[in-house]
C-alpha cells in the first residue's frame, strides 16, 4: 500500500465516521432518546456500497482494472465518436419516435412521471436562458410558473376562456412580471440579485396566498378547464366540428409534449442568435460587454422576460392539467429543483437540462422505496456530481457554439 | 485640426475619495496621444469616465464636438469610441471568433465585418489560428492581441487603450505597439494610450499627458518630455 493510498482510505474511514455522525440523530431519534441499532443498519449498507465504489475507484486509479475499463473506454470512444459524425437527424428521429409513441407504451402511472418530467424541462430550459446563457443567479423563478398557472386559472374559471387563446396570455403576463421582478432588481450583481429575487418569488407566492377576493388563499382554485380541441365530425354528409376536452392523460402528454418541442427549439434558437451572444457576453464579463455597446440593462431584463415565458407556459399547462391551483406548488423548494436540474444537468446545455430534468424527477419515482432519504441521497448526489462532473452531466460542449459552425 | 475628444476640468469621485482633480486634456484627429504615469494616478479612472462607467461630478467630456458627459457607456462605441479596458477582459468562455463577433456587437453591414475580420486576422495570425479556442486559454499577449481586434471590429474612429503592455515581455507588448501604430498610420485611427511603461509609450505617441495623483502636471510632445530631465529621472528610469 503506498502513502497516497493510505492516506486516501484514511479519509474514506474519516468520511464514513462523520457520515454516520451526521446519520444518528437524524434516523435514531425514537421516544426522545437516540437509537443505535436503527441508524446502524441504514449506515451499514451505505457503507458497504460506499466501499465496494471506492475499492473499484482506487483499483481504476491504480491501473488494475485496464483490462476491463481500456475496451470500454475505446467503445465509449466509438460511439460517441460515430454519434458526433452522424447527421443530427439520425440521432433525434429515435428519440422522437419514442417521445410519441410513448403513452402506447407505458400505463397511467409512467404517463404521470414523463408529464413531470415534460414540464420540468420547460420550467428549466426557460430558467437555463437566464442562469445558463446571461449567468443571473434567480432564486425565485418559479413565480413566474406561479402567475402562468394563476392566469389561466382565473381565465378559465372566471371567463371560460380556451386554454389555446390563455397560452399567448399567460406568456405575456408572465413576461410582463418578468418586467416588473426584472426592473428593479436587475441592477444588482451577483449574490445580491440572487437574495432579492429569492425575495420576489416568495412575495409573489405570498400575495396569491393572502389575496382571497382574487386567487382564493390557502384554499386555491378549482374548476379549471381541461384544454379543448374541435374535431371534425362527418354524420350524414354534414360537417360540423366537435368540442372535445383533453382530459385523458394520454392527451395532456402530447400537449406538453409539443410545449416542451416548442420551448426546445426557441431556447435553441435563442441560444445560438446575436441576442443569445449578447447573454453570453453579460455571462462572461458585463463591463467589457457594455464597452462593445451591449446595453446590459436591457438584455438583461430581455433574458429575464425570455425565461419568464417559457415559465409561464408551463404554469398554464400545469393549471390546466391539475385543474386546481393552490400556493403550495409554487414555494421555493420547486425554484431549487428547477435551479438544480440546471445545474446538475449543464448549464447552457439543452440536453444537460432535459437529463437534468430526467434525473431529478424520474430517477426519485425508479426509487419510491427511499423516498424517506431523498434528500440526503439528493444531497450527496449533488456533493459527489460537484467533484466528478462540475460542468454538469452534459456540459455545453462549448458554450455558444454556431449552428453555422460545422467544422 | 478639431479636437475630436476634449476634456475640460473633469473631477471623478469613488465614494469621497477624489480619483480626477480638473483634469483637462485635448487630442486631435489622426493623433497618438499617450497619458503616463505611476500606478494610482488616475490613468484608468480618466478613461472610464470618458467611457461613462464614472461619471464625471464635474466638468466636461466633449467627443467630436458632442457632449458626451451623460451618456451610458454602451451608447459610445455607436458613435466611434471604442475602449480597450484594463486587464483586456476578453470573453473568456467565448470563442476567439465570437470575442471579435461581440466586437462587430452594434454593426449590421455583414460584408464590411467580413472585411474587416480579413483585416485583424492579417494584423495578428495567431488570431485567425485560434478562432475556434475558447478566449480563455489564449496566452496573456494574445489576449491582448484580441482585445484589440475586439475593438477594431467595431471600426472605432478613436480607440482607447489602457495599458496594452502589462504584465506582457518586451518582445511582445514592442509587436503590439507596432500594430497600434500601424493602425493609426493606415486607418488614421486615432488614439489615446494610457500607460506605466512611459519609454515605449513616448516613443510611440505623438504627444503625451503626466498624471500625479489624480491631477495632470505636464503635457508636451512626446520627444520633448523624453528628453526632459524629470520625465527622465521619475519616469524612464535614466
Ligand atoms: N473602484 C474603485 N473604488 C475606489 N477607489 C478606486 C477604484 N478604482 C480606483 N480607485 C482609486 O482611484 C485612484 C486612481 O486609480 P486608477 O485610475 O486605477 O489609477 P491608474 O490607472 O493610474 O493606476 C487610486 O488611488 C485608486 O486606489
Ligand atoms: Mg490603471
Amino acid at each position: 500500500m503506498t502513502r497516497g493510498s493510505r492516506k486516501s482510505w484514511q479519509y474514506f474511514g474519516l468520511g464514513l465516521a462523520w457520515f454516520y455522525l451526521l446519520l444518528w440523530p437524524l434516523l435514531g431519534i425514537r421516544d426522545g432518546e437516540l437509537h443505535f441499532a436503527a441508524t446502524f443498519a441504514v449506515w451499514l449498507r451505505v457503507a458497504v456500497g460506499a466501499t465496494i465504489c471506492f475499492v473499484l475507484y482506487r483499483l481504476g486509479k491504480a491501473g488494475r482494472l485496464d483490462g476491463v475499463l481500456h475496451p470500454l473506454a475505446a467503445a465509449r470512444d466509438a460511439v460517441g465518436d460515430a454519434m458526433s459524425r452522424a447527421p443530427r437527424w439520425m440521432l433525434l428521429t429515435p428519440v422522437i419516435v419514442f417521445a410519441l409513441a410513448y403513452p402506447m407504451l407505458t400505463n397511467r402511472y409512467a404517463q404521470d412521471v414523463a408529464i413531470n418530467v415534460l414540464v420540468y424541462i420547460c420550467l428549466g430550459l426557460g430558467l437555463n436562458v437566464v442562469v445558463g446563457l446571461c449567468g443571473l443567479l434567480d432564486l425565485g423563478y418559479i413565480a413566474f410558473y406561479g402567475v402562468g398557472a394563476y392566469t389561466y386559472a382565473l381565465l378559465s374559471v372566471h371567463y371560460s376562456v380556451p386554454f389555446w387563446v390563455c397560452l399567448p396570455i399567460c406568456a405575456v403576463f408572465a413576461a410582463v412580471a418578468g418586467c416588473f421582478i426584472g426592473y428593479p432588481t436587475l441592477r444588482m450583481r451577483g449574490d445580491y440579485l440572487a437574495i432579492v429575487t429569492l425575495g420576489f418569488g416568495e412575495i409573489v407566492r405570498i400575495v396569491i396566498n393572502n389575496w382571497m377576493a382574487l386567487t382564493g388563499g390557502p384554499n386555491g382554485i378549482l374548476g379549471i378547464k381541461s384544454p379543448g380541441i374541435y374535431i371534425p365530425h362527418f354524420v350524414d354528409g354534414s360537417f360540423s366540428f366537435e368540442y372535445l376536452l383533453l382530459r385523458k392523460l394520454e392527451y395532456l402528454y402530447y400537449v406538453i409534449l409539443a410545449l416542451a418541442a416548442f420551448t426546445i427549439v426557441a431556447v435553441h434558437r435563442i441560444n445560438f442568435s446575436r441576442i443569445g451572444r449578447a447573454f453570453e457576453a453579460i455571462r462572461e464579463d458585463e463591463t467589457a460587454a457594455e464597452l462593445m455597446g451591449v446595453d446590459t440593462f436591457r438584455f438583461k431584463l430581455l433574458a429575464y422576460a425570455l425565461g419568464a415565458v417559457f415559465g409561464g407556459l408551463a404554469g398554464a399547462f400545469f393549471a390546466a392539467r391539475m385543474r386546481f391551483v393552490s400556493p403550495e406548488s409554487f414555494t421555493f423548494i420547486e425554484s431549487a429543483m428547477v435551479l438544480a436540474m440546471v445545474v446538475l444537468g449543464g448549464m447552457g446545455s439543452i440536453p444537460g437540462v432535459i437529463l437534468g430534468a430526467l434525473a431529478l424527477v424520474a430517477l426519485p419515482e425508479a426509487f419510491r422505496e427511499f423516498e424517506l432519504y431523498r434528500m440526503l441521497a439528493f444531497g450527496g448526489a449533488m456533493a459527489v456530481m460537484m467533484l466528478v462532473r462540475p460542468a454538469g452531466l452534459w456540459p455545453a460542449a462549448r458554450m455558444g457554439k454556431r449552428s453555422d459552425d460545422t467544422e | 485640426m478639431a479636437a475630436i475628444l476634449e476634456l475640460e476640468g473633469v473631477c471623478a469621485h469613488y465614494g469621497r475619495i477624489q480619483a480626477l482633480r480638473d483634469v483637462s486634456l485635448r487630442v486631435e484627429e489622426g493623433e497618438v496621444v499617450t497619458i503616463i504615469g505611476a500606478n494610482g494616478a488616475g490613468k484608468s479612472t480618466t478613461l472610464m469616465t470618458i467611457c461613462g462607467i464614472v461619471r464625471a461630478t464635474a466638468g466636461e467630456v466633449r467627443y467630436a464636438g458632442e457632449s458626451i458627459r451623460d451618456k451610458r457607456p454602451d451608447q459610445l462605441p455607436a458613435l466611434g469610441l471604442c475602449q480597450v479596458p484594463e486587464g483586456r477582459r476578453i470573453f473568456p468562455r467565448l470563442t476567439v471568433q465570437e470575442n471579435l463577433d461581440m466586437g462587430a456587437f452594434l454593426r449590421r453591414d455583414a460584408d464590411e465585418i467580413e472585411a474587416d475580420l480579413g483585416m485583424v486576422f492579417r494584423l495578428f495570425p495567431v488570431l485567425h489560428e485560434r478562432r475556434k479556442q475558447h478566449g480563455g486559454t489564449l496566452s496573456g499577449g494574445e489576449q491582448q492581441m484580441l482585445a484589440i481586434a475586439r475593438a477594431l471590429m467595431g471600426r472605432p474612429r478613436m480607440l482607447l487603450l489602457d495599458e496594452p503592455s502589462l504584465g506582457l515581455s518586451p518582445m511582445i507588448s514592442q509587436h503590439i505597439f507596432r500594430i497600434i501604430r500601424n493602425v493609426n498610420e493606415e486607418r488614421g485611427m486615432t488614439v489615446l494610450l494610457v500607460e506605466q511603461n512611459a519609454n515605449m509609450a513616448l516613443k510611440l505617441a505623438d504627444r503625451a499627458y503626466v498624471m500625479e495623483t489624480g491631477a495632470v502636471v505636464m503635457e508636451d510632445d512626446a520627444a520633448a518630455l523624453r528628453e526632459n530631465a524629470d520625465i527622465k529621472k521619475a519616469y524612464l528610469g535614466q
